[in-house]
């Protein structure tokens, strides 16, 4: 326990308080202000009059693809659409939560399971997205593998549309109010992986997905 | 990494020579600035999210033993192992500890410029394991032995030729030239090495104390992997790093990949609170979190205080004339451009990096473009001061500004002998007013003339027209 006394002590003295730890009070003070949730000042556009506007036009400035399905049941057409358009096998590593729609039938083949770096598709969810940014949000869960957006060139998403938000700070309130404390890994998605590091020229897929595809559910 | 900031001045002069240096750093430098420019300008509340951040920052820095204790109980209680280093050899020896009692063989990095700092790379080599660095710009850099030059852009100085010569010899493949090919053959390399890694070493851009979150900032998702893949996750990060709540994240994170590349997010942001919990489809079995001082308690509560405010974005040093025509290496340390010349002297010791508090036009480009308002010129200014009140700069300059000093204290003496300078000057200029060669300044004139003044003083003037 050396080095922390010894840092802790430093920051004391440096700032003036005696001791090697903070007090209680000390601590509660932090406490009180940490539990305020204080959210700082937003850009107008952060709260856009069309919500889903936003998101699509953020969507398109980071280079994610997107499309409108009426229900859940017609994701397996549009994800073979749009696999198809882009001269891809439909073949998918998806979330077990979709496994029960009817991708036989519009002639995907689906497999409910973590994906590998072999898999050229994978299928998620999102916990939520964010309009502001074109961003969704993945939470580590059971049967909710991060890789799946990771690891394959093509990431597809589902986004229920009434789960789209305005900011980062109703996402964080969300996750507060649904699942209490963040779990081991929340994670925006905000278009593909890309990398600027040769010469500071823009290319797309660096290490995670070349395309990333949203499926709005209305 | 190893100090060489003393030989700042040789170090610019030959940067300033190279040729091939100044053409790719004109390359970069438009891409940079103007993407900020455009960013900022369509954000609509730049100075009001600025100044939230600022405050942020400083909450958090006022009550720092505070925040990391409360960072630490609550990484802990998710099941983190939280470690303090004092120095950088304290920081190598608890991670290389680690991955030693854990038989790890093949380490996956994402960036980390705390880890240059402590030199990890080759703690972990020294120790017989492999390290693979897996930013793109940072395994460039791995591949060639170079120390990274600018903190996001780590490759800013290389040219796609020079790349293309590492990645023959890497690879054994073909040459390629094509930019997009040569990421996808670079993409093909660091696969293999993400999915047999046995440890991943991130940083992270802050913590947060509230929830003992840390967390990394991505375009290219190398981060994800080495914090998802591999079965222990070890996080290297400055004790200055800590926020109160993800809420203070939020406010920052619009203001870092606006200021870095001019990019209104990230394309990854992620949150890592612990290893994996019972049942997860994915992640490590095991997670540490190494809080790391060397050198920055020496800011904490002194007049530079401000500096810990920092949030890697990089803005400074694209905006800095110096770093633009000098390039990173000639810093000689970690850090260049304004940041590294106040956070070098501090960490390393001011003897040992006199030049860089100078290596500055204060032209003020920096203070305008830092996201958290650090008043970097203001910093440089106190450095300076410490330099001169320390004895370390060469004796004539020190006589020659305790001499200014003297006179400028004294209005009647500061008239009289302006007065004669001002003539000698203008005698000086001759016909054309240009002086050629000034006696003790010669490193002034060599390369330009300076404008001889009129041959009367201000205070004459103005006494004059006043009639």
């Amino acid at each position: 326990m050396g080095a922390r006394e010894n840092i802790l002590r430093r920051i004391r003295a440096a700032q003036g308080r005696s001791g090697a730890a903070p007090t209680q009070a000390e601590l509660a003070a932090a406490r009180a202000q940490i539990a305020r949730h204080e959210v700082g000042p937003q850009p107008p556009f952060a709260h856009a009059p069309d919500r889903l506007a936003q998101f699509r036009r953020e969507c398109d400035r980071m280079g994610t693809t997107h499309a409108m399905v009426a229900a859940e049941g017609d994701i397996p057409r549009e994800v073979a659409r749009y696999l198809g358009a882009a001269g891809l096998e439909r073949r998918v590593a998806g979330w077990a939560a979709f496994a029960g729609l009817d991708w036989a039938g519009a002639g995907v083949a689906y497999e409910a399971r973590p994906a590998t770096g072999d898999d050229r598709t994978g299928l998620t969810g999102c916990f939520c997205a964010v309009a502001e940014t074109g961003t969704v949000l993945l939470l580590s869960a059971p049967q909710m593998p991060k890789v799946n957006a990771l690891l394959p060139e093509t990431h597809v998403c589902v986004v229920r549309a009434d789960r789209i938000l305005d900011t980062m700070e109703d996402s964080f309130a969300r996750l507060r109010e649904e699942a209490g404390e963040p779990p081991r890994a929340v994670f925006f998605v905000s278009g593909p992986s890309r990398t600027a590091d040769i010469e500071q020229t823009i290319v797309i897929g660096a290490h995670g997905p070349y395309r990333v595809h949203v499926v709005i559910v209305a | 990494m190893q100090v060489e900031s003393m030989f700042f001045k040789q170090r610019a002069t030959e940067k300033l020579g190279d040729e091939l240096l100044q053409g790719n750093m004109r390359k970069a430098k438009g891409k940079f600035v103007d993407g900020r420019a455009k960013a900022v300008a369509e954000f609509g509340a730049w100075e009001e999210v600025r100044t939230h951040a600022a405050m942020i920052r400083d909450r958090a820095l006022a009550n720092l033993d505070a925040y990391l204790v409360e960072f630490e109980a609550n990484a802990t209680r998710r099941g983190a192992t939280v470690h303090w280093a004092e120095t950088a050899e304290e920081a190598c020896e608890i991670i290389v500890g680690i991955a030693k009692a854990k038989g790890v063989r093949k380490v996956t990095k994402s960036k980390s410029m705390v880890s240059e700092e402590v030199n990890l790379n080759e703690a972990f080599e020294a120790a017989g394991m492999q390290v693979v660095e897996t930013d793109l710009g940072e395994y460039i850099l791995q591949l060639a032995h170079e120390p990274p030059s600018h903190i996001v852009a780590p490759a800013v100085h290389k040219s796609k030729e020079q790349v293309a010569d590492l990645f023959v010899k890497a690879h054994g493949k073909p040459r390629l030239t094509d930019i997009p090919a040569m990421t996808r053959e670079a993409r093909e390399a660091l696969r293999e090495h993400f999915l047999t890694a046995d440890m991943g070493v991130s940083g992270s851009n802050f913590v947060i104390a509230e929830t003992g979150t840390t967390l990394t900032v991505t375009n290219e998702g190398n981060a994800d992997m080495v914090t998802t893949l591999p079965r222990i996750h070890v996080v290297i990060t400055g004790i200055e790093k800590v926020i109160g709540t993800m809420e203070d994240f939020a406010t920052l994170i619009r203001l870092l990949p606006r200021s870095a590349i001019g990019q209104s997010i990230a394309n990854y942001l992620t949150l890592t609170t612990g290893p994996r919990m019972p049942g997860d489809a994915d992640g490590p079995e095991e997670m540490h979190v190494v809080l790391v001082d060397a050198g920055r308690t020496k800011l904490v509560g002194g007049p530079m205080q401000e500096m810990l405010r920092c949030i890697r974005c990089g803005a400074c040093m694209n905006h800095c004339p110096v770093y633009q025509n000098v390039g990173g290496h000639a810093y000689g340390w970690v850090y260049p451009g304004p940041m590294g010349s106040i956070l070098t002297p501090v960490y390393v010791g001011l003897e040992n990096a006199g030049d860089l508090p100078n290596a500055a036009t204060f032209c003020g480009e920096c203070a305008v473009a830092c996201p958290v308002k650090i008043p970097l010129p203001d910093l440089m200014r106190k450095l300076r001061e410490q330099q001169f009140d320390r004895k370390l700069r060469p004796w004539p300059e020190r006589f020659a500004i305790a001499a200014w000093g003297f006179v400028a204290a004294r209005p009647a003496l500061y008239a009289r002998l302006s007065a004669i300078g001002a003539r000698v000057a203008s005698w000086l200029g001759g016909r054309e007013g240009l002086i050629h060669s000034l006696p003790g300044l010669d490193g002034w004139t060599k390369g330009r003339d300076m404008p001889a003044p009129p041959g009367r003083t201000f205070r004459a003037l103005y006494r004059e027209r006043r009639g």
